[in-house]
């Protein structure tokens, strides 16, 4: 078994697996299997699970080397790689890990977070679903919002309240939901943008084996944890392959009789910005490469959802009647998250949601000030009082 | 190439860090901008030889053959300079670190590479890295990068006949405290222009006269030169001065990092204060409506660290006398745009969330946001270094 990892032995080892893996002589399915098999997935992740236990940084080595062999359609399983995969890892079993992680990476099954309720937005910890325990299974009963992909998700990340008697945070329990189980029902929930991302998902008597529990019972808050932080890193410092400034200096560069100086002002103003939020983001993987992961992610789905707004909101504007237009109203359910498809007026609605999916930014302002600042919390009502005896 | 901190580097900012809290606190810093008045100039000569010659910051861009300690391999360069001035913006230290050591010495480092005039810039150089002497670049500290032969326009100082300066130039940083002073010269040649670079010595034919000065710990002089022996250091035909040029650039580039340690000062210290200070029976800094500017400012300065690493590092780069490539420039110009403007937004946060107390002379706040306001000027606006972006970014001006 090796130890240690370095660019030369990653890249090595991926030329190897080409060698025996021709992707144009295969099934798109069998390759992506094979990948995952020779841990070439996430090389980060240990090995048997996708990866090589290699320093998180020498993915971008492996993505280089099966650079135009078939790809997971990451846009399709974002919540599954950004949010499921690192939770399942750090609190499953080791049965729960080899059941699901190699067919959530393969993409043969999509996920879905069942977190946010009706009640229960930035103030997640006050949530109302319940999960009752009946010998070996757990019976759920709730709402759950805002849920993207639960229209084609196989399994969906569960937080549930085990025990309404104790302070809201420890009554919670971290499940993985079987989104084909009875008493599951997805509805699709209309946005501003004209289609339906995401979904209401009612839970009604949903009966769960409690081998699909993550986490002990009444741990659930800090799985979560694990979760949502990830989801900020998956959101907000993700190397992009094609950046709403782009897209923007795209629409400046063919369209010269569009251009003001005003824009033009605002616009270089917003490329200084891209690229510092560039350069955070390298720095941040940088630090992150070195063991020494920085407080740095918190603020980098900040300054992203900042700038996705202004730009598209740039953008639209200087199309002037254009910018009137609108491409598509119609009521759809696309099966992919992308912030930046479509036309000018779509991005511009869609960059609306970037402050508030995964932590709205006022959230995530509380969430430096408390933890990297350490300014101190605002007084509250709801601590060392039972989830029950809550006002309402 | 790395954005993080090497270990040499966080040695060399342990040490400045230390002789800085011993002989350069805020009240100290203080006392001297108040006594500059009578002084004429609040820099502190001791202070400033215990950095140029015991910790031997004068000579971090200076090659190792030339008594400094740069060199391509393992030797200090640009990156050094930055952490240097990291400290120096933390504690608004009254050295002439950058007129002298970074300005004045980039300067000579480009002149010393052309063929002319390269031993004379080689001497001076020597004598600066062994912290001998101390130098200035005559330029006007608000002088822009993108206009770099305005410093020798027809009513700068101009080269005789006789080898002596003449004129006058304004807006000087640091020259108080110079023992050389490096000028950008027109030559007296009747038919095209030409220009120069002289170094003159300190004397009576020099008058250093200071302004009363928006930035009280590092105030702008006017210099006039009447008769000035000199030595022509390099010259060059027609109106292309690289030796101001590089100098102004590369001056930009670590700048930015003295502008991320004063916005880190102010961040730091406000914190410090709104977890302390009471007020409705809570510590102020528990109202989000203070939490979340903290918050803002805290990732402006997130950002400002991440341009001014990118910066310094590709000046280290870059080779020491010049051409500065493309993505150093860029680089720059990155930096200076943001890193300008969040060390003022962090000066103007400090004295704001400092209440009262943020308003009084007794404070050490309104030093910072004396000093951040004069960086935002000085060697290029954020607007005009944004301007410069427009080429490399693609993104063209209005027909």
């Amino acid at each position: 078994m090796r130890v240690t990892w370095d660019e030369a032995s990653v890249a090595e080892r991926a030329r190897a697996f080409l060698a025996e893996h021709d992707p144009a002589a295969m099934d798109r399915l069998e390759f992506l299997r094979a990948r995952f098999d020779a841990g070439l997935a996430w090389v980060h992740f240990p090995e048997g699970l996708g990866g090589l236990g290699a320093p998180r940084g020498l993915q971008a080595v492996a993505d280089r080397e099966l650079k135009g062999t078939p790809d997971n359609q990451p846009g399709r399983i974002g919540i599954g790689l950004g949010m499921a995969a690192p939770t399942i890892l750090a609190f499953g079993t080791e049965e729960q890990s080899k059941r699901f992680l190699r067919p959530l990476w393969t993409g043969e099954e999509v996920w879905c977070q069942l977190f946010s309720e009706p009640g229960a937005g930035s103030d997640l910890a006050t949530l109302a679903t319940r999960a009752v325990r009946e010998g070996d299974e757990w019976v759920v009963d709730g709402q759950k919002v805002w849920t993207s992909s639960a229209h084609t998700a196989r399994w969906g990340i569960l937080v549930a309240r085990t025990d309404p008697g104790v302070p809201k945070h420890r009554g919670l329990t971290y499940f993985v939901c079987d989104m084909h189980a009875p008493g599951v029902e997805v509805r699709p929930l209309r946005q501003i943008t004209g289609e339906a991302e995401f979904n209401e998902v009612f839970l009604t008597g949903v009966r769960l084996p409690d081998a699909l529990r993550l986490g002990e019972v009444g741990d659930g808050w800090r799985v979560a944890q694990t979760t949502l932080m990830n989801e900020r890193v998956a959101i907000g410092g993700a190397p992009a392959r094609r950046t709403m400034m782009g897209v923007v200096a795209e629409t400046w560069r063919s369209r010269p009789e569009l251009r003001t100086h005003d824009l033009h002002q605002r616009l270089l103003r917003l490329w200084v910005d891209s690229e510092v939020m560039r350069l955070t983001a390298v720095r941040l993987r940088e630090q992150l490469a070195a063991g020494h992961p920085g407080p740095e992610g918190s603020g980098m789905k900040l300054a992203f959802a900042r700038l996705h707004q202004e730009l598209s909101g740039i953008e639209v504007e200087m199309l002037r009647e254009d910018g009137l237009a609108y491409d598509d109203w119609t009521f759809r359910r696309p099966d992919t998250v992308d912030f930046i498809g479509r036309e000018a007026g779509y991005r511009y609605l869609r960059a609306k949601g970037n402050s508030i999916e995964g932590g709205t930014s006022e959230i995530l302002r509380n969430i430096i000030a408390e933890r990297v600042l350490g300014l101190p919390a605002e007084p509250r009502a709801d601590k060392d009082v039972a989830w029950k005896d809550l006002p309402r | 190439m790395t954005l993080l901190y090497t270990e040499v580097e966080e040695e060399l900012r342990a040490a400045v860090r230390e002789l800085l809290a011993d002989k350069c606190s805020p009240s100290a810093v203080l006392d001297r901008a108040d006594s500059a008045a009578a002084a004429g100039t609040p820099y502190d000569a001791e202070l400033w030889k215990a950095l140029a010659r015991d910790i031997g910051v004068a000579g971090l861009l200076i090659p190792e053959e030339l008594g400094g300690s740069a060199s391509r391999e393992g030797g200090a360069s640009a990156r050094e300079a930055a952490v240097v001035l990291e400290e120096l913006g933390r504690a608004v230290a009254p050295v002439p670190f950058l007129s002298s050591a970074v300005l004045a010495t980039q300067a000579l480092l480009t002149a010393a590479g052309q063929e002319a005039g390269g031993n004379v810039a080689e001497e001076l150089l020597g004598r600066l890295a062994a912290g001998e002497a101390t130098a200035t670049l005559a330029v006007s500290f608000a002088a822009s990068p993108y206009a770099p032969a305005a410093p020798c326009h027809e009513d700068g100082a101009t080269l005789g006949e006789d080898g002596t300066v003449t004129g006058t130039v304004t807006g000087v940083i640091g020259a108080e405290a110079a023992d050389v002073l490096l000028v950008p010269v027109r030559l007296a040649r009747k038919t095209e222009p030409c220009v120069g670079l002289c170094a003159v010595e300190a004397s009576a034919a020099v008058r250093v006269t200071p302004v009363p000065s928006l930035d009280l710990t590092r105030p702008i002089a006017t210099v006039s030169f009447a008769s000035a022996p000199a030595r022509v250091v390099a010259r060059a035909e027609g109106l292309e001065v690289p030796w101001v040029w590089e100098a102004l650039m590369r001056g930009a580039g670590l700048l930015a990092s003295e502008q991320l340690g004063v916005a880190e000062w102010c961040l730091t210290t406000t914190v410090a204060y709104v977890k302390e200070r009471r007020q409705f029976a809570r510590p102020v800094g528990s109202f989000q409506a203070v939490k979340h500017r903290l918050a803002d400012l805290w990732l402006e300065v997130v950002g400002a660290r991440a341009a001014a690493r990118n910066a310094a590092a590709l000046l280290a780069e870059a080779p020491a006398a010049g051409p500065l490539g493309d993505d150093a420039a860029v680089a720059v110009a990155v930096a200076q745009a943001h890193c300008a403007a969040v060390a003022v937004h962090a000066a103007e946060e400090c004295v704001q969330l400092h209440g009262g107390i943020g308003m009084t002379w007794e404070h050490p706040a309104h030093l910072y946001l004396k000093r951040a306001k004069a960086d935002q000027i000085a060697l290029g606006t954020p607007g005009e270094h944004r301007d410069a972006l427009a080429g490399p970014a693609d993104l063209p001006a209005p027909v």
